[in-house]
């Protein structure tokens, strides 16, 4: 390897990064702006008038919630809903992405009594199934279309929380979610519950039945099966030729339309000098597309579908990417049935096209 | 270099870490209309010594099968040399390969996404092919951050 000024600078300049990474000078004045801008805006939007995530700038947001309230959602993110858990992030930074945050509405903040609420849980469950179900689920898993931004068709910019998720019921105190049953949120689809005639006990009694979901249902971090391979991969007992028409054979009668073969390396090298034993078929069907972008845009990372083959030493072998592996990266608990129903599909293809 | 030294030096100042992502993903959005950052992105892609080899154009697919969505695209990129390095050390990564940002418009803004590259370097074992896609990361974030 030849010996450059760039090898030796390199080094030195991510020694350089690092030292003022962990300088307590930087660490002392985090910027929220800067911060919210790299980890918040790409779902909130810069200005927080949200998109894939909560549109934080809503004043009725602002209004009916504490700081403590944002810090624990940031903290502790949202199991399954998209939202991450930022838990790499300081305590000062963190209340410094709340401070800016703060900034886009003239909103007061609540400010939390702390008080716990003691209701009837029985009740409360029956008042819930009532009122709350339509909107947050049945089981309190919220709204469906977590991860959908307004690069599809969407009818609302907010998704009901899910009630019985645990990063929810770590951030939300029974203060908080007492004053949002009474006062409703302007500008969104939740009503204020006194006002359609529910009493005080009667709220009560629904955040004592919502906070019960904590030692009985609450959702957790999707895990990732530590046995789950990352890409599927199949002998085929074929030559290289024949196992690509099985493969585009297979998924034509699993209803996908053959979008192009190419070789991997086409676009990457001259012309005529790509390898010729690695070939990807890419095909689609756009229905099932246009449903797996509906839960969760940026899943287009790994579409359209695609299976490899690859010739080498006279073995052929057929592989794509894993799936149920994936699913994993997107915090998005929806995306699990699509994934695992992508996952069987490419099992079948394969199967079918290296038998 | 140039560009290293400010991506050193940003991130430094920002008291943020190299790889801020979302559960193994890189999003950012550009404050450009998509055309505008689809143009910086293809740009910025080349500064950076990799060779542009198709744009996916997943919205025209969708919208000619009578599905609604706004412009969504798939760019696919790398350096010949190192996809030919992971493909010939690593060939269980061949099916990620090369790389990859989604871009999509959202009102008047854009979203990239991509694939934290630097989680693939848990299934590998050569420590050459652990480093490149921990710099195939970072560039994401400094090819990202021109697009801003």
């Amino acid at each position: 390897m030849p010996f450059s000024l760039r090898s030796i600078l390199k080094p030195g300049l991510l020694l350089l990064a690092s030292l003022l990474y962990y300088s307590p000078a930087v660490q002392a004045a985090p910027s929220g702006k800067l911060l919210y801008g790299m980890h918040c805006a790409s779902c909130h939007g810069h200005n927080g008038k949200g998109g894939m995530g909560v549109p934080l700038a809503l004043d009725s947001f602002q209004g009916s919630v504490s700081d403590d309230y944002l810090k624990k959602t940031i903290r502790f993110g949202r199991p399954g809903r998209v939202m991450p858990g930022f838990t790499h992030l300081s305590d000062a930074q963190i209340k410094a992405i709340v401070k800016h945050v703060r900034s886009f509405s003239s909103a007061t903040p609540l400010q939390d009594s702390g008080l716990l609420v003691s209701g009837n849980v029985k009740r409360g469950k029956e008042l819930y199934a009532q009122r709350c179900a339509s909107c947050h689920g049945a089981n309190g898993e919220g709204g469906k279309g977590t991860g959908v931004t307004f690069s599809r068709p969407r009818d609302l910019p907010i998704i009901a929380p899910g009630l019985n998720n645990s990063g929810f019921l770590s951030a939300a105190s029974d203060s908080l979610i007492k004053s949002t049953l009474m006062n409703g949120r302007e500008g969104t689809p939740m009503q204020s519950f006194l006002k359609q005639g529910m009493t005080e006990q009667d709220i009560d009694d629904v955040v004592s039945f919502i906070r019960s979901y904590e030692t009985r249902t609450a959702t957790k971090t999707p895990q990732k099966n530590p046995d789950e391979k990352a890409v599927i991969i199949m002998d085929s007992p074929h030559d290289l030729k024949t196992t690509i028409a099985q493969v585009k054979s297979a998924a034509v009668a699993k209803n996908f339309r053959i979008i192009r073969t190419q070789e991997l390396e086409q676009g990457l090298v001259e012309k005529g000098k790509e390898n010729k034993n690695e070939v990807i078929v890419f095909f689609c069907n756009f229905e099932t597309l246009n449903k797996v972008l509906a839960i969760d845009p940026r899943l287009g990372l790994f579409l359209p579908c695609r299976v490899t083959i690859v010739e080498k030493a006279g073995k052929v072998q057929v592989m794509s990417i894993n799936p149920r592996y994936l699913s994993a990266l997107y915090n998005n608990a929806e995306l699990d049935a699509a994934c695992d129903e992508m996952y069987n599909t490419y099992i079948e293809i394969i199967e079918e096209a290296t038998l | 270099m140039r560009r290293l030294v400010a991506a050193l030096l940003f991130m430094a100042w920002s008291n943020v870490s190299v790889a801020d992502n979302h559960g193994g993903l890189i999003m950012h959005r550009s404050m450009q209309t998509f055309p505008e950052a689809m143009l910086a992105l293809q740009t910025t892609i080349g500064e950076h010594g990799y060779k542009l080899s198709r744009v996916q154009r997943v919205d025209i697919g969708l919208t000619k099968s009578g599905y609604k969505t706004d412009k969504y695209r798939v760019v696919f990129f790398g350096k010949p040399s190192e996809i030919r390095a992971v493909k010939h050390s690593e060939p269980q990564l061949i099916p990620y390969l090369p790389m990859k940002v989604v871009i999509f418009s959202e009102g008047s803004e854009t979203l990239l996404v991509a694939a934290d590259t630097s989680e693939y370097s848990k299934l590998v074992k050569n420590q050459h092919i652990k480093d490149l896609l921990v710099r195939w990361n970072n560039d994401i974030h400094s090819i990202f951050s021109d697009v801003k």
